[in-house]
């Protein structure tokens, strides 16, 4: 196919590229990307949740009341007779004539003024700052009675604290499995690729052999084992290296890829020749030809791992209460029958699929900018 | 201006033919107004740098290009066997009538045999698929045929050869392969994009025999593509000189050698290395580089590295081929009547 | 040609055997053994059972001996045909898994079939037609199916066949037929069942080969020999479909392999939600209840089916692919 060969650009411009850094011009094709861009803008908008989950919630999440159970999501009334006050209506309690219980249902006489920023239930930002400062209060009443932005669960949470909770933990759990795999992927990739042989030989079949074992049972498996005596922490950290176990094989892969085209370069040979060591021949002469490929790679990788967490946690194998995330969340909504009356049980939903989409098109942007063939 | 001299019409003639590339950042005049012709039984040398035009214009004759490029003037116009005239640009690209020439009347051989063969089809496949595509022959005579195809390059063994793969052969088997299924049905004209630039000089040698031999034997016409000024002097009777799209000269290949009359000829003449030039002389290039397509120049297409250039007359209006000697033709206003030299 | 064959046999073999001791060892991890858990549930439901009782227990199940030699008995066993006995169920494992393990195959076999004949043509279809309507809407629903994890697709699915349609989705079988003996009619009662779940399986599989084909198909047909082709005469059509596609489908063959262990795993979780009588849930219940023999025999019939596949999947590309047979790489 005949294809017209630009050998210039205008002066100026011609200039600018010369120079560009390899990370500017990376940066230049991925701002072409408008999904990828799209994607970068919803991820940073979840980061943000992540760092602020205390002040985005407004209860307590683990806050239970058994009476507050499964509740519709209350609206935000924002126009309070022309006038932009934003209010929600209290809950009223009254006897159920059938069951002589006490039902809560919501007060339509009563309006609740509803404050931006204001003062709530206490915690520690970023783990030491205390504040009890929150995103959305409500002035003479307390924000379990009043507030239902998303709803409650069958123990009467509140769905929406639950939610920015959920988003923290699923999100950086995420980070920490892939942060594993590639650390495990470069390191046994490399070795192999770089060194070929025996030791590739090797490392391929193990990855041959994790990669053939059905990953769920397995995971199930080693998610059934952990002792029920263990701390959520701990168990957290535990899910994480259990997905990350077969996730760097992927990684590896990439990585073992890359350094065999690599090695075989006429620039490595020359390399060598002018008496680098294998060190400084690995570090500054061939990984900077392929991390962009690796950083495309493990975005890329993340969303699965992200897919991971949530099915353990909603067949019951990875988090636990009180841990709580978006896999927890929707542990709720496996009874089809309580679904049916409560649909807001399946909200964590959402996030999921957006956060999915949001890293695969931003992986796909990467790794359309980091190739220098397109 | 068509040289009708011969007795003989032209097998092909390309009028003032026009392919652009419409791109988001900008239109790309790959071809802007080329014209020659091919006649029977000769053989058309098109010589130029890289990005001239050269294989896009190979490919509009065959209308083989495609989006976001398309023919936007110009005829091209193929003398059939029985006198009849066929414009090609007239014709739906994929219709039948330009199947029907594409490898019957016209074969194609491209630059790199390697990538022009699928990994994963045997040679004979490929041949014979073209056989059967042009001829009433059944698989039982393609195959047959084929064999001679491979023989008639010189392939020893063709019998072996057949069920190979491309991967299987060396760079000038395959070569000789993609010649012979361009050749298999017997076509006209044979054209032949920088054929022989992705092999060894020797086999580059081999390979050009090997045409000139198939050209006597079969009285066909080459159209051959290259940026090789000695594969030209050596195979061409006529030469095109292309400059970004454009013809800037044309005539018999003496000619074009021995009395250049483009500025921009006589420096792709005089930039080629000579084994009795002084020693410990800078070798002469040409100055500048190929303008950007986006950002062409007003005016003849190379007067900024032009040692002849004309401000005023250059840079203001693009110039027309104009006789310069017996059937020898240059775009320059050097030669251009009404302006002064 | 045949070296690669035995090759890739002998490495299958390896591959079982590592998958054998990985799945004992799993099930022995979490501390205790079945007894325990016996005990456990005994207790649970207000029975005790005694110390002696326990002992005896573990005697006859062979608990109470070496990790070792557990693993060589129970290796012993399989290649004999005899796969134990699931302690929980007391019945043969072959006896319980054997309907549910015809039907997880039947499920991803449908599942995988449904992948095929949508992600081949709309691969194609999509690369050939670049950036056209279709092709923006074929990548929005395959991001989509690559988005939406396949329980929480059959969540969704099962939500909205209720409260839309008032069906109950789930499930493989109407109530009539779900503990008859087969016959033609249970036969078709399971036809009619099988598309959503295989459509939820399929789908996320579905949406990532259409991106595979797309990808790959995109890479060829800008080489010349497409060129090449379309130069001799070819018709459009031909041209794409016998060589183009021909390449790009390498590739996309050799995914073959991990298709059904990808479908096996997801059909686990999915089982669970839609109901489906398959090994997903019954795994969950035997790992839960440290049931050995029966979670141990299932672990390891889904990994060979894993290695089978992808057995299949190397054959098969060997066989496409000339330059594997030819021994170019």
């Amino acid at each position: 196919m005949a294809e017209i060969e630009r050998e210039t650009e205008t002066p100026a411009a011609e200039e600018k590229i010369a120079v560009a850094t390899q990370w500017q011009l990376m940066w230049w094709r991925f701002r072409k990307h408008r999904l990828a861009m799209i994607g970068t803008v919803l991820l940073l908008f979840f980061y943000v949740i992540v760092i602020g989950a205390d002040f985005l919630a407004y209860v307590d999440p683990n806050e239970s009341e058994a009476q507050r159970s499964l509740m519709a999501p209350q609206p935000i009334h924002w126009m309070d007779q022309g006038r932009f006050a934003p209010y929600v209506h209290p809950l009223k309690g009254i006897r159920d004539p059938k069951t002589f219980k006490r039902v809560y249902k919501p007060d339509l006489e009563t309006k609740v003024p509803l404050k931006i920023i204001g003062h709530g239930y206490r915690y520690k930002f970023l783990g030491f700052i205390p504040s009890d400062l929150h995103l959305l209060s409500v002035e003479g009443a307390k924000p379990e009675e009043t507030l239902f932005l998303l709803g409650t669960d069958l123990q009467g949470r509140d769905l929406w604290s639950r939610l920015m909770y959920g988003t923290q933990t699923s999100m950086t759990i995420g980070l920490v499995s892939v942060a594993l795999s590639l650390f495990l992927g470069i390191l046994l990739g490399g070795v192999s690729g770089f060194y070929g042989g025996g030791i590739d030989t090797v490392i391929q079949r193990i990855i041959e052999i994790l990669r053939s074992i059905p990953t769920i049972p397995l995971w199930m498996g080693l998610a059934a084992a952990l002792p029920g005596s263990w701390s959520v922490t701990q168990v957290y950290f535990a899910i994480t290296i259990i997905i990350s176990l077969v996730g760097w094989t992927e990684l590896a892969r990439v990585v073992r890829g890359r350094f065999i085209s690599l090695r075989q370069e006429d620039f490595v040979m020359a390399a060598e020749l002018l008496g680098c060591s294998q060190g400084r021949i690995i570090f500054r002469h061939m990984v900077p030809s392929f991390i962009s490929h690796i950083i495309a790679a493990t975005t890329l990788a993340i969303p699965a791992m992200i897919i991971s967490e949530t099915s353990l946690s909603f067949l019951g194998l990875g988090l636990r209460p009180p841990a709580i995330s978006w896999g927890v969340l929707l542990q709720d909504a496996q009874n089809i029958q309580a679904l049916a009356i409560s649909p807001w049980l399946l909200i964590s939903s959402v996030p999921v699929i957006i956060a999915v989409l949001a890293f695969n098109f931003m992986g796909d942007g990467l790794r359309d900018a980091a190739d220098p063939y397109l | 201006m068509r040289a009708t001299t011969m007795e003989t019409l032209p097998l092909l003639s390309v009028d003032n033919l026009k392919t652009y590339f419409f791109q988001d950042e900008g239109t790309v005049k790959a071809v802007d107004g080329a014209g020659f012709d091919v006649f029977p039984g000769k053989t058309l040398g098109i010589v130029g740098e890289s990005g001239c035009g050269k294989s896009v214009t190979t490919m509009s004759i065959l209308r083989l290009i495609e989006k976001p490029g398309r023919i936007v003037a110009g005829r091209v116009v193929l003398r059939l066997a029985n006198g009849k005239e066929v414009d090609l640009t007239s014709l739906h690209p994929d219709g039948e009538e330009i199947r029907s020439i594409r490898g019957a009347e016209i074969g194609l051989v491209f630059q790199e045999p390697m990538t022009s063969f699928s990994p994963v089809h045997t040679i004979g496949d490929q041949l014979t698929e073209a056989i059967r595509l042009h001829s009433k022959a059944n698989k039982r005579e393609a195959h047959a045929l084929g064999i001679e195809a491979l023989r008639n390059v010189g392939i020893p063994n063709p019998e072996r050869r057949i069920d190979q793969y491309s991967f299987q052969m060396s760079g000038g088997l395959r070569q000789r392969a993609m010649i012979a299924v361009a050749l298999s049905c017997n076509p006209r004209l044979l054209i032949a994009d920088e054929p022989t630039t992705a092999l060894d000089v020797t086999t580059q040698a081999q390979i050009l025999d090997l045409m000139r031999d198939l050209q006597n034997k079969k009285g066909m016409a080459i159209m051959l593509i290259t940026h090789n000024l000695g594969v030209i002097a050596e195979m061409a009777d006529d030469v095109v000189v292309m400059y970004l799209g454009r013809v800037v000269e044309k005539g018999p290949v003496d000619a074009i050698f021995h009395n250049p009359k483009h500025p921009y000829t006589r420096a792709l003449l005089d930039s080629i290395p000579n084994i009795n030039a002084q020693t410990r002389v800078k070798l002469p290039t040409i100055t500048g580089s190929i303008p950007h397509p986006y950002a062409r120049p007003r005016g003849c297409p190379f007067y900024p590295r032009c040692p002849r250039f004309m401000p005023g007359t250059c840079d203001k209006e693009e110039p027309v081929l104009t006789s310069v000697g017996d059937r020898q033709e240059a775009s320059c206003f050097l030669y251009q009547e009404g302006r002064d030299r | 040609m045949v070296a690669y064959i035995i090759r890739r046999l002998l490495y299958a073999v390896l591959t079982i055997w590592s998958i054998s001791v990985l799945a004992f060892v799993i099930i022995h991890l979490p501390s205790g053994d079945y007894v325990t858990s016996y005990i456990a549930s005994m207790s649970a439901s207000g029975s005790a059972v005694s110390e002696g009782e326990a002992q005896a227990l573990r005697e006859q199940l062979g608990l109470d001996q070496s990790i070792y030699v557990q693993y060589f008995k129970w290796i012993g066993l399989i290649l004999q045909g005899n796969f134990g006995m699931a302690m929980e169920w007391g019945r043969p494992v072959l006896d319980v898994i054997g309907d549910r393990l015809a039907l997880t195959i039947v499920i991803s076999l449908a599942a995988i079939v449904f992948t095929w004949a949508l992600a081949l043509p709309i691969g194609i279809f999509s690369a050939v037609h670049r950036y056209s309507l279709l092709d923006y809407i074929f990548t929005f629903v395959g991001f989509i199916g690559l988005a939406v994890p396949g329980f929480m697709l059959a969540l969704l699915v099962m939500y909205f066949g209720y409260s839309w349609f008032g069906l109950n989705v789930g499930g493989l079988f109407s109530p009539e037929f779900a503990e008859a003996p087969w016959s033609i009619a249970k036969v078709w009662d399971l036809i009619t069942h099988l598309p959503v779940p295989a459509f939820v399986l399929g789908i996320s599989g579905t949406a990532q080969m259409i991106r595979i084909m797309r990808s790959n198909l995109l890479d060829e047909l800008r080489k010349p020999y497409v060129v090449s082709s379309r130069a001799r005469g070819l018709a459009e059509n031909r041209v794409i479909m016998k060589y183009p596609v021909r390449v790009a489908m390498n590739p996309f063959v050799s995914t073959i392999g991990y298709l059904l262990p990808y479908v096996v795993s997801g059909s686990i979780i999915v089982s669970l939600v839609l109901s489906l009588p398959t090994i997903g849930p019954l795994l969950l219940k035997a790992l839960i209840a440290q049931d050995m023999f029966l979670a141990g025999s299932i672990v390891l019939l889904l990994g060979v089916m894993t290695v089978i596949g992808t057995f299949i999947s190397d054959l098969l590309l060997m066989w496409i692919d000339p330059r594997i047979r030819l021994g170019r790489h």
